[in-house]
């Protein structure tokens, strides 16, 4: 289930397969990541790529700000056990891939893409990503795919596999023109894969042990090469799980980037007892927010990776990080009028559009001021933000924090962290704002619209330093301008540079 | 005898009604069953019985004991 560098997304040039080694202008020795340090969102892109995936929340980072995605449900059974997943679970409260709330059959799909499409402009992808395997469901998945690209053909459609039928569908993947696949690939040692898939269903027999994911690794990376042979744009999804593959990512890593993936997106481990699954119920810790950092920056070297994947339901609806999908049960979708305006659609992004620009501008004018500086100081800043690439939530309505470093070099997103509300009636306030803390402790400061005198005080006490002051302002504008302003006050002496500790991925169900 | 799913721990994942042969599993308001005048336990199409072997939840499909073991037809 599914998708920066330097400030905004420069991705992978896409490999054809003559290409022994990545283009690129800065491409050396089998290192297919351009050198050129792009910090404009197309990077080295070609244009035909970059036009592929610019408004799609999953695969650029700075399209997640302004553009949403659905995933409808339709796709319920699978053909790989994970030990990491439990269909079991099926509750609203839970965000996580392979919980959903409703199924739906093909047509209330379709519906149901239409009134989100109709209620949010922005909702410019739908994926299918479960609640089981799409592939695993082909007649379903196919369905709804050629029902949305008849009523509503500016929807750009995608889907997420553990790949293991993906070489037999290849060719109908490139006749629907679905032009984004994300495929799971946790390993490509079999002996490292039987301790993440106790089985798989191939061939109409149950395989476990070693033989179980040397098929299912043969499968993956086969299907991988037969869709960038066909110019289909492959992210790739692994699941941190430390002692148990996060050493091996590195080589998932290159193994994936070697057959043309454009994008690795290494995301932690969900694994709490009341989750219910293998790993859940066997005490397997999920990874740190310095351990997945550190993975991410190794493998980042060789191929850009992404780290804003919210790891959403397989029902999900709106921006990323949001959840709208309660709007949309399939009892609302029925009762709703629903009139597909699409030229209505093209000028509200054309809108986003020129926002969306703005922000870049803002952000290269900013940097523009640092040119020359010399520092190696970098430092770590959480936000408060509704989306648009601004601080625009309050301290204490924040559900998560977007994480970004910043350096002389610039600044870049590189993670998120989850918290429940802090507001919460008044009562455990201590206890909540200790979860923030602990969420982002390896930051310096926490940018937000508002906060209370409270919290505030609570904040500095722990060290990160609470700012109101580019309240509504752009994100990384700001965070360039803190930034500057930050070394001026350790030159001073006024404050000392120390490196900060680490934080907690938060585990649990989200209590929305 | 034929198999039988047990609708307390099923999810209604519907992987198994895909892969019957027989077409002998039934789904009626999300609840799955096994039609036992159909179902032949795979005899003749596979070595295993196809629904038990893509069944997620361990234990789910079993055995129907009321129901006497398939005969192929001679």
């Amino acid at each position: 289930m599914e998708s920066g560098k330097q400030n905004v997304v420069s991705f992978l040039p896409v490999r054809q397969p003559a290409q022994k080694n990545g283009t690129g202008c800065g491409a050396s020795g089998g290192n297919g990541k351009s050198g050129c340090g792009s910090s404009a969102g197309q990077g080295d892109l070609s244009p035909a790529v970059w036009e592929k995936v610019k408004n799609h929340p999953c695969y650029s980072e700075e399209a997640h700000h302004h553009y949403a995605r659905m995933h409808v449900a339709v796709a319920p059974a699978c053909n790989v056990q994970c030990n990491f997943c439990n269909r079991k679970y099926d509750c609203s409260n839970e965000s996580r891939p392979g919980v959903v709330s409703e199924r739906l059959l093909p047509e209330q799909a379709a519906r149901k893409v239409l009134a989100v499409a109709s209620t949010i402009p922005q909702m410019t992808v739908l994926g299918i990503a479960g609640p089981g395997d799409p592939l695993a469901n082909p007649e379903k998945t196919f369905k709804t795919f050629e029902l949305v690209a008849k009523s509503a053909p500016d929807i750009k459609l995608c889907l997420s596999t553990n790949g293991l039928m993906l070489p037999d569908h290849v060719d109908r993947i490139a006749a629907l023109n679905i032009d984004h696949v994300t495929i799971t690939i946790n390993m490509v040692d079999p002996n490292v894969g039987a301790k993440i898939y106790p089985w798989v269903f191939y061939n109409h027999k149950r395989y476990t042990g070693v033989e179980a994911s040397r098929i299912l690794s043969e499968r993956q990376l086969l299907g991988l090469e037969m869709l960038t042979a066909r110019g289909i744009l492959c992210k790739v999804n692994s699941v941190m799980i430390p002692g148990i593959n996060d050493h091996h990512l590195v080589e998932v890593n290159k193994a994936v980037k070697a057959r043309g993936a454009f994008l690795h997106n290494i995301m932690p481990l969900i694994s709490a007892p009341e989750h219910g699954t293998f790993f859940g119920l066997n005490g397997q810790r999920g990874p740190t927010a310095q351990e997945l950092k550190l993975l991410q920056d190794s493998c980042e070297g060789e191929m850009n990776m992404m780290r804003h994947c919210r790891q959403c339901r397989a029902d999900a609806v709106g921006l990323l990080g949001e959840d709208r999908s309660a709007e949309f049960t399939t009892e609302k979708v029925m009762a709703m009028e629903v009139e597909y305006d699409l030229a209505g659609r093209q000028a509200y992004q054309e809108t986003v559009e020129v926002k969306r620009q703005a922000v870049v501008a803002a952000r290269n004018a900013e940097l523009a001021t640092l040119a020359g500086e010399r520092s190696d100081i970098s430092i770590m800043i959480a936000v408060a933000t509704k989306g648009g690439g601004r601080i625009n939530e309050h301290f204490g309505h924040a559900k998560e924090f977007q994480i970004y470093e910043v350096s002389a070099a610039g600044s870049k997103f590189v993670g998120h962290r989850r918290v429940d509300n802090y507001c919460q009636g008044g009562y455990a306030e201590e206890d909540s704002l200790e979860t923030v803390v602990r969420a982002i402790n390896d930051c310096r400061a926490v940018f937000v619209a508002r906060i209370g005198s409270c919290p505030r005080e609570g904040l500095k006490s722990a060290g990160i330093e609470p700012v109101d002051r580019f309240a509504l302002e752009y994100i990384e504008q700001s965070a360039i301008a803190y930034f500057k302003e930050y070394l001026g006050r350790v030159r001073s002496g006024e404050v000392e540079h120390k490196q900060r500790g680490d934080a907690d991925i938060r585990q649990g169900a989200l209590i929305a | 005898m034929a198999y039988k799913i047990k609708e307390t721990t099923c999810t209604g994942c519907s992987a198994c009604q895909n892969e019957c042969p027989n077409n002998a599993i039934v789904e009626k308001n999300f609840l799955f069953s096994i039609d036992p005048t159909k179902c032949t336990e795979c005899i003749g199409f596979f070595a295993e019985p196809q629904c038990v072997a893509i069944c997620p939840i361990p234990r789910t499909i079993n055995p129907n004991p009321d129901v006497p073991r398939f005969q192929a037809a001679v």
